[in-house]
């Protein structure tokens, strides 16, 4: 007998986990609301460190990649696995392109001396000091979940090019994709928090 | 039971347009950013940053297709992140 799935499950159980991860965020987003109170000048000399345009790319990136594994449940539903193949290289490409941004960014900002415990930072104000130790950590954990986020797309690559995600059973796609549009949604606001309110 | 909200397909097309009104919604973004706004720089970053989530979980997230155990439990959550943020801003703000 075939073994019942319960798609509406799964996907509640997806959700539960994403909830989890918009509370984790939403901290370091109260911490960054109370200190940006508190050190408004210093905010905004450590936002006029960063650079919009690098910002404005991986923001463009990661809205494109959405928009492409979005697209690949659609193939997959409607049966077309080399288009759904496709969008997803297509998606872990950009993922690789916003972590490949992210790796000059950070690189210049260690070039500039603004890397925790640096020099530069130790000597400046302490909310300046602030500014970028939530910088490197929101970044940083967002950096993370790209990657998190590409695994999961990856797996469900060789599962879509082996025939187990199909258009019966495409859960594992959907959570992954799920997974992938928090990680944008996590952009969403940080970018313009850090890039460009400063 | 669920089975047409799990297999409600959206079409390429319109998948595209919501694409278009994110790209657009982060140009409003950035191209506002050039001009100083005073005390409404914030609110009106995430006032189009808002917009822009809103579009993603309606359409991307597929949450306007859910059932009423995900739109509830999501709505529940976010009340949950508005009362941690906004206390926790109040109590600092007004110390």
């Amino acid at each position: 007998m075939e073994k019942a799935i319960d798609k509406t499950g799964v996907k509640i159980g997806m959700w539960i986990f994403l909830y989890s991860e918009v509370i984790l965020f939403g901290g370091l987003f109260v911490l960054y609301a109370a200190y940006f109170h508190a050190f408004p000048e210093d905010f905004a000399l450590g936002g006029k460190e960063l650079n919009r345009i690098f910002g404005t790319a991986n923001t463009l990136v990661l809205l494109i990649s959405s928009f492409t594994v979005a697209a690949s449940i659609t193939a997959i539903q409607q049966r077309r696995k080399g288009l759904a193949i496709g969008l997803l290289v297509f998606s872990l490409l950009c993922g690789l392109t916003f972590l490949i941004n992210k790796y000059f960014e950070w690189g210049a900002k260690f070039h500039h001396d603004l890397y925790p415990n640096s020099d530069r930072l130790l000597d400046s104000d302490p909310g300046f000091n602030i500014f970028f130790g939530l910088y490197y950590t929101i970044t940083g954990l967002h950096g993370l979940h790209v990657i998190i986020g590409m695994v999961l797309l990856a797996i469900s690559l060789v599962l879509v090019a082996g025939n187990k995600i199909s258009a019966e059973r495409y859960a594992m796609l959907e959570n992954s994709g799920l997974y992938w549009h928090l990680v944008d949604l996590i952009w969403i606001f940080v970018f313009p928090l850090f890039y460009l309110v400063l | 039971m669920n089975e047409h909200e799990s297999e409600h397909i959206l079409s390429y097309g319109f998948l595209a347009q919501i694409l278009g009104g994110l790209v657009l919604l982060t140009a409003v973004t950035v191209g506002v950013s050039y001009i100083d706004w005073g005390f409404l720089n914030v609110p009106i970053a995430l006032f189009v940053a808002s917009s822009k989530a809103t579009l993603v979980l309606l359409f991307f997230m597929h949450i306007k297709y859910e059932g009423m155990v995900i739109k509830v439990s999501f709505i529940s959550t976010m009340l949950v992140l508005a009362f941690l943020i906004s206390f926790t801003f109040w109590d600092v703000a007004f110390r």
